[in-house]
């Protein structure tokens, strides 16, 4: 392990690398700090920059640092405007946005760069040791179990998408596992589902599908509903320190959540949106009855418990991309598009084949969280003028953005009207609760599970492999818990509800 | 029926339309020694149509409980129908009027129109400032892309050479 840390310094610390995480988490954090856009378009929009970097080291590098720094914009935004610009960030306004209200903005910004810094560096600390254990056992897989280990992946996606939600989950699952099949296979070369149009022969691209996705119906629902972009003055803020008693009475919650959160982070499908609420709901719990009575007026505590999990379920987020390939959500499955494209194929070889990419990423998440702390936290007060931004030029330059993404990636017009047409329909899927990252995730991981689903077909002359395999086996199993359970469980509940007896 | 459920038969057709190819014809064209494979290029898309055909019963027969009503409707018509649509309708027809002009009218011209057009359909109306604030991003995209990335843009239009 001492051999990579050394490596992941070297490569980390040249100067290309420092000045991708100084740039990705000032990039991220003013873009993050503008109410409505998420993580996700941002990374998106970002991808054609940093695929064309050439390098994955300082690519994925620069990707990292705008994810937390958007994590870090959100919360800015939550405090000083009440308006989250990412979910991960809702439960920072509960209490942070009370704070703000009185006059302790300053405090309350100090609090959430403190606390994320904790948990992010605690969460990297805990990447470096669990990353390697995982990678080593997950080099004992075969491709049955690889393919097991996606649909476990994929399913639990699906299962963390709430009651009600798991039809709709799968159904978004399967519609981009389809989607990954239109064109040419690596292992058949035959075109497949082309409609015997030329320009679906290579298959739809990734990026065009994510700024369809994410960007553009996030810059279109800012057209539709006005009221989503309240952009308006941050007023005065100052005094950023901090008493002796308020770091005394955060420090365990810090110390609890950033544990939670990077586990919850790790689980796929469960990212930083519900560390941060499960971790504001933990900490209200167990605190003592006056202390709960604060949790909602402007508590510290409750400020410092979803910060600190977010950040660490950030982090966590990373163990499932880097040592399995599988990424547990939509940011990480945008960057494992984004290390597909560079030549890079992530999973349990991705540290014994390239180690400097695998240490340098850790590295430089330490590095990106002692800068979000030492460089935004002074900045804010100016960077928060970016929240009165004229909405009238933002969204022509988000849509501008996301189209220039697409034509840059593909070099191609017709990619700009397949852009608006999913667009489109994303937008309308997000108006009936269809969730969208599922669909993301399931066209990324499509290829690789057909050829893994392939290969042991190929090796067992036969679907044979998965009962002759127990792994392969359990492994399947569980993904069917995952989706059984949830279907199950909410409607035992429901029966119960009308008074009917349980069945067991 | 509420939206969802109308999207999930929107999305049954498309399944039925992507599984009848899987297995019906699309093994026809399939050379004789690929037949003899365990695994064909429609096995794969035919084990997903089936799952897709099923969720997407599911969702369109309601059969999964739990949500419905308690859980918040998508989207009521009321609330609907206080949405920008003219404008999100213009800015989409913005967008694909970009996409067919990119290469015939150049970068430089089809950028600035976009921006400076996208902006009075929210309501701007500073023509100057637009003007420079349009002009000013081009000209920095079109350096990014050109010289930083090496990417080629065609700046001017069709007509003017390069």
């Amino acid at each position: 392990m001492l051999e990579g840390v050394l490596i992941g310094l070297e490569t980390a610390f040249s100067i290309q690398n420092l000045l991708m995480v100084v740039g990705g988490c000032l990039i991220g954090t003013f873009i993050g700090m503008l109410p409505g856009l998420g993580p996700m378009s941002i990374i998106a929009i970002m991808i054609p920059v940093a695929i064309s970097l050439g390098d994955p080291a300082a690519a994925l590098i620069l990707l990292a640092g705008v994810y937390y720094g958007a994590i870090f914009g959100g919360s800015t935004s939550s405090i000083l405007l009440n308006a989250p610009g990412v979910a991960g960030t809702v439960a920072t306004s509960f209490d942070g946005y009370p704070m703000a209200r009185q006059g302790k903005a300053g405090k309350a910004l100090t609090i959430a760069a403190i606390a994320s810094f904790c948990g992010g560096t605690i969460g990297a600390i805990l990447l470096m040791i669990f990353a390697p254990m995982l990678s080593s056992v997950a080099l004992l897989f075969h491709s049955a179990e690889y393919f097991a280990l996606m649909v476990v992946g994929l399913s639990a996606i699906a299962a963390f998408a709430g009651t009600g939600q798991v039809a709709k989950a799968i159904m978004m699952t399967v519609l981009g596992l389809i989607m990954a099949t239109v064109g040419e296979g690596a292992l058949f070369n035959m075109p497949r589902f082309t409609m015997g149009l030329m320009d679906l022969q290579s298959g739809f691209a990734f990026i065009t599908l994510a700024m369809a996705m994410f960007a553009l119906p996030e810059a279109l629902f800012l057209v539709l509903d006005p009221a989503r972009s309240k952009s308006g003055s941050s007023g005065d803020i100052k005094d950023l320190r901090i008493t002796r008693e308020e770091a005394k009475a955060m420090a365990p919650v810090v110390g609890r959540q950033s544990l939670q959160g990077f586990f919850i982070g790790v689980l796929p499908g469960a990212g930083a949106t519900i560390a941060s609420f499960l971790g504001y709901a933990v900490e209200r719990n167990i605190a003592p009855k006056e202390e709960q009575e604060q949790f909602g007026k402007g508590s510290v505590k409750g400020l410092a418990a979803p910060e600190t999990a977010n950040n660490a379920a950030c982090t966590g987020s990373f163990v499932p991309l880097l040592t399995l390939g599988i990424p547990g959500s939509g940011t990480t499955a945008i960057l494992l598009g984004a290390l597909i494209a560079l030549n890079v194929s992530p999973g349990p070889r991705l540290m014994v084949d390239d180690p400097q990419i695998f240490w340098a990423v850790i590295i430089s998440m330490y590095i990106g969280n002692l800068i979000l702390l030492i460089l935004n936290l002074p900045l804010i007060p100016y960077i928060a003028k970016v929240l009165a931004l004229p909405r009238n030029f933002l969204i022509p330059f988000i849509l501008f953005f996301t189209l220039m993404g697409a034509y840059i990636g593909q070099n191609n017009a017709t990619e700009l009207l397949i852009l608006v047409g999913f667009g489109l329909c994303a937008t309308v899927l997000r108006f009936a609760d269809y969730p969208l990252a599922p669909l993301l995730i399931g066209f990324i991981l499509g290829g690789m599970l057909e050829d893994n689903f392939s290969r042991s077909m190929q090796l067992y002359d036969g679907v044979s492999f998965i009962w002759e395999r127990p792994m392969t086996l359990g492994l399947l199993m569980i993904a069917l818990l995952l989706v059984v359970l949830p279907s199950y469980r909410a409607r035992r509940a429901k029966a119960r509800q009308s008074g009917v007896a349980d069945g067991d | 029926m509420a939206l969802d459920r109308w999207i999930a038969l929107v999305l049954l057709g498309i399944c039925l339309v992507y599984g009848y190819a899987a297995w019906f014809t699309m093994d026809g064209g399939l050379a004789p020694f690929m037949r003899r494979n365990p695994i064909w290029p429609s096995t794969f898309p035919k084990v997903l149509s089936i799952i897709a055909i099923m969720s997407a019963l599911v969702i369109l027969l309601g059969l999964e409980k739990g949500q419905a009503e308690d859980a918040k409707p998508t989207i009521t018509w009321t609330e609907f129908r206080s949405y920008k649509l003219a404008q999100a309708a213009l800015l989409l027809g913005l967008m694909v009027a970009y996409a067919l002009l990119l290469r015939p009218a150049g970068f430089i011209a089809s950028t600035m129109g976009f921006l400076i057009l996208g902006s009075a359909v929210l309501g701007e109306r500073r023509w100057i400032t637009m003007v420079i604030v349009s002009g000013l991003a081009t000209g920095v995209v079109w350096y990014l892309v050109q010289v930083v990335l090496g990417i080629f843009m065609r700046p001017l239009p069709a007509f003017m050479g390069v």
